[in-house]
């Protein structure tokens, strides 16, 4: 009996109960409406790439039709504004490699270092001044670093090279370098945290020194993860522009002798800019060609370094 | 696991009182893994109804089915009925937030809002349109709570500075303060000590006139205390479901019984 | 031979130490050379007239005016753009995308963008903002491109911000029947000000100092007067600094000096602040 009651309220619920809780309440429209809003915000960031690619693509296609594409990247003679012209990009490589290549002397021992020095042996006090100022280097901007090349560097280096030129790679290198430590050392500082303590335990169980610990155990634990923010310094470094304008110079040229002048991609973009070359020219398509070039090698080293740093993190989580 | 017979001797000694909570084969997985299997129960109204078992049981996916809150978690997914007052919850014209607004909640750790005492306990009825005097519902609910005297003064004071027991009043308050129907209690005693344990399980009693409560712990001695119907649940199914005295004295499954006598978990 | 090996061990390990240390302060030490070199040049160039005059040929008569409310203007406009939408898209990927394809598309597609060289982001307001919409080489043109630059940087921080903020508060809210917009309006937000706030300052101050993004859109042009309005023509800070350190005369070179010790200043102001937002809101956590 009773439970034949209990079944019936079940199926027949009173009206003002039903009532209640039945209908969805009429400011869903709203909450609708604010999160299309902020989808499309967050949206807008595929709409930016979206846009990259097809600006460089509308010019750089034309440009291909003028130029062949095996004599842009396999040429090696980068003469676009002068006669005879000739769109060889090499050169342009060479010099933006050239500055890689000094950075990197410059930051990937350092930054390593620097981050081995902060996590393994610094204390906290040390910690707390040497934090901020990385945090400075870091946000200092990249033309005072050009400034610094220019009137700092290449004068230091012209007493101990006297074949040092004005504008020249090294002084250029060097201040790229100087620009991409704090991000080589924030970077690697993470990823030598992400290696558990214990593992560093049970290597000094084993009567291993700091130094063993270090270069047997944590680098080895962290390797993906330091090889990944040297990926992405050397992107950094890549994309860098008036740091190496101001004090690379803007000469194209094959040459690995980093005191002579040269072009980087980057600054070629900056020259011809400068030199306000009339839309549709075939010089001011040579602007998007590079840059497309320049855009196609920093996404990939930037994909592969996120890629490399997601696996890593996942190891450890 | 529950007998037919069984079923009806519960829903006999249930159905004195109104039902609020029908749940028929509720299974709820995460992904693949079921954190609840089948489960049927029906939670009588005015009364406090304990869900024990061990951890990872899935008690407290259970009770946090009762109001929705489950939905956050999105690899979650339910199968089943549940019913409050005859309407189901999980059908899809009822507004989750509405269902929130009736069947209150209080956590395992004290959450209050980082803002005023009086905000935490005043935000709930504001969003929802609360028509009448704030104060007086801030008031009102901080007293239900046994919490006004010990704040009266400093209501504009920060909630996280108060004590861990006063946190968790606070909690309580905030909830009282929607005027809901059910109290849903995640382990609310268990971050606490046995002096603020001893006043929110006071506070339970005189809770009990006036709402449904619900309430999830893993202390035994606490659900043979306070609560007038314990369910066990193991490894996500019901074992056992009826009046705690019954539970406690003469449990039908030896499961059960090797569960309460701590034999176990 | 047990204690010859250690004893060997020992002092390798004392001169990777070493070494560590050493190079470390190094590039502490680099820091102080540059802002020696830096001050040594300009600062007695640094005075009311540098600050009121308009940029010249004379360098005894030049002046940043120009360039420091081309700055002020600029990053007034860009935060005004890129505050809001950067905020708000943090917010749609922390509390509302669903973890699926298109969240995960979108994330990385922001990591990315973040590693962009900013001359692209340049060449991109060329392309659109002055030409395509034809806002010329104005200030708007300017801050749009700024905007876009740092928008990454927005996001990931904010999202960082919110992340951090307590899960607990928010179910706590959502079981009193609130709405997911009134849960972040009133308690994530809030929580996690302190956060964006700072993520923001670092962001800005990362737009004041950029030079590439406008040397593309064509800022760099002789400017002798304070934009009125966000169609009017600009210089800016770095841009004049650019600008003197590409002459050859030594004058020049001082000036560009001056120029970036005003610019740092700016900079560690900036910096400073976000720094006393983390502290203050560190505080008052605990």
């Amino acid at each position: 009996m009773l439970k034949n009651k209990l079944v019936q309220k079940r199926r027949q619920p009173e009206k003002s109960e039903a009532i209640a809780l039945g209908a969805k309440l009429k400011y869903h429209w709203k909450e609708g409406l604010i999160k299309a809003g902020l989808f499309l915000c967050a949206f807008l960031s595929v709409v930016t790439t979206i846009a990259i690619i097809t600006v460089l693509a509308r010019e750089a296609f034309p440009f291909f039709r003028e130029v062949p594409f095996l004599d842009f990247v396999a040429g090696t003679k980068w003469t676009p504004l002068l006669q005879p012209r000739s769109f060889g990009v090499l050169p342009l490589v060479c010099g933006t490699l050239l500055i890689v290549a000094g950075a990197a002397l410059v930051a990937l021992p350092i930054g390593l270092a620097s981050a081995i020095y902060l996590g393994e042996y610094a204390s906290r006090r040390v910690r707390s001044i040497i934090k901020p100022v990385l945090e400075i280097l870091a946000g200092i901007p990249t033309v005072v670093y050009g400034y610094f090349a220019l009137t700092f560097v290449t004068p230091l280096l012209a007493t101990f090279f006297p074949s040092t030129q004005v504008f020249n790679a090294a002084s250029a290198s060097i201040v790229v370098g100087i620009m991409v430590l704090p991000m080589v050392a924030s970077l690697c500082d993470d990823a030598l945290r992400a290696v558990p303590d214990s593992l560093r335990q049970g290597a000094y169980a084993l009567g291993a020194t700091q130094f063993e610990v270090t270069t047997r155990v944590v680098l080895p634990a962290s390797l993906s993860g330091v090889v990944a923010s040297f990926v992405l310094a050397a992107s950094r470094a890549i994309g860098e522009t008036m740091a190496v304008t101001l004090a690379a110079g803007a000469t194209p040229k094959m040459t690995l002798n980093p005191l002579e002048s040269i072009q980087t991609m980057t600054a070629y973009i900056v020259q011809v800019s400068l030199g306000d070359a009339p839309a549709g020219t075939v010089e001011y398509k040579t602007i998007f060609a590079v840059a497309a070039l320049l855009f196609a090698i920093t996404l990939g080293m930037n994909i592969v370094a996120h890629k490399v740093l997601r696996q890593f993190q996942e190891v450890y989580e | 696991m529950i007998t037919n017979t069984q079923r009806q001797a519960i829903s006999n000694q249930v159905s004195k009182r109104r039902t609020i909570f029908q749940t028929s084969n509720v299974t709820i997985r995460y992904g693949d893994k079921p954190a609840i299997r089948n489960v049927c129960l029906s939670i009588p109204e005015h009364l406090i109804t304990a869900i024990i078992g061990p951890s990872g049981c899935g008690k407290s996916t259970l009770l946090r089915a009762f109001n929705r809150m489950n939905d956050f978690i999105p690899e979650a997914n339910m199968k089943g009925q549940i019913l409050f007052l005859g309407t189901d919850l999980y059908v899809k014209d009822i507004d989750p937030v509405d269902v929130r607004r009736r069947i209150g909640m209080v956590f395992q750790k004290p959450n209050p809002f980082p803002k005023s005492i009086f905000r935490n306990v005043a935000w709930g009825p504001i969003v929802s349109g609360y028509p009448g005097n704030i104060n007086e519902r801030v008031e009102s609910s901080l007293r239900r709570a046994a919490l006004w005297d010990e704040v009266k003064d400093r209501l504009q004071d920060s909630a996280t500075d108060l004590s861990g027991g006063q946190q968790q009043r606070l909690c309580i308050a905030r909830a009282l303060a929607m005027e809901p129907e059910v109290i849903l209690m995640d382990e609310p005693c268990s971050a606490l000590d046995p002096v603020s344990t001893a006043r929110i399980e006071d506070l339970m009693f005189e809770l009990k006139e006036k709402y449904t409560i619900i309430i999830v712990t893993h202390n035994m001695q606490q659900a043979a205390r306070v609560s007038d119907f314990t369910a066990f649940l193991d490894s996500g199914s019901l074992v056992e479901f009826g009046q705690t005295e019954k539970v406690f004295t003469r449990p039908e499954q030896k499961r059960t019984e090797e569960y309460v006598t701590g034999r176990f978990g | 031979m047990t204690s010859s090996n250690l004893a060997r061990r020992h002092a390798i390990a004392k001169v990777f130490r070493l070494f560590c240390t050493v190079v470390t302060w190094a590039g502490v030490a680099m820091l102080g050379i540059l802002l020696f070199h830096v001050s040594r040049d300009g600062l007695r160039w640094l005075d009311l007239q540098f600050l009121s005059e308009f940029p010249s040929r004379f360098p005894e008569k030049a002046g940043i005016k120009s360039a420091l409310w081309g700055t002020v203007w600029l990053i007034s406009l860009t935060a005004g753009f890129s505050i809001p939408i950067g905020v708000a898209a943090a917010i749609y990927l922390e509390e509302y995308a669903k973890k699926g394809r298109v969240s995960r598309f979108i994330e990385v597609n922001i990591a990315n963008l973040a590693g962009v060289p900013s001359i692209v982001y340049g060449i991109l307001g060329l392309v659109i903002f002055v030409r395509f919409f034809g806002f010329g080489r104005s200030v708007l043109a300017g801050s749009l491109t700024m905007s876009l630059l740092i928008l990454p940087v927005i996001i990931i921080a904010s999202r960082e911000a919110i992340r951090a903020v307590p899960s607990s508060i928010r179910e706590a809210a959502f079981a009193l029947g609130a709405t997911r917009w009134q849960v972040v309006r009133a308690h994530v937000l809030p929580a996690g000000l302190p956060g964006i706030l700072t993520g923001v300052i670092l962001a800005l101050s990362r737009a004041i100092g950029e030079t590439a993004p406008l040397v593309m859109i064509g800022a760099l042009t002789y400017v002798a007067f304070v934009p009125e309005g966000p169609m009017d023509a600009f210089t800016a800070l770095p841009i004049q600094i650019f600008n003197w350190a590409s002459r050859p005369q030594k004058e020049f070179h001082q000036l560009a000096a001056a120029g970036i010790i005003v610019l740092l200043i700016v900079l560690l102001l900036m910096n400073a602040a976000a720094v006393f937002i983390r502290h203050h809101a560190e505080r008052k956590n605990k």
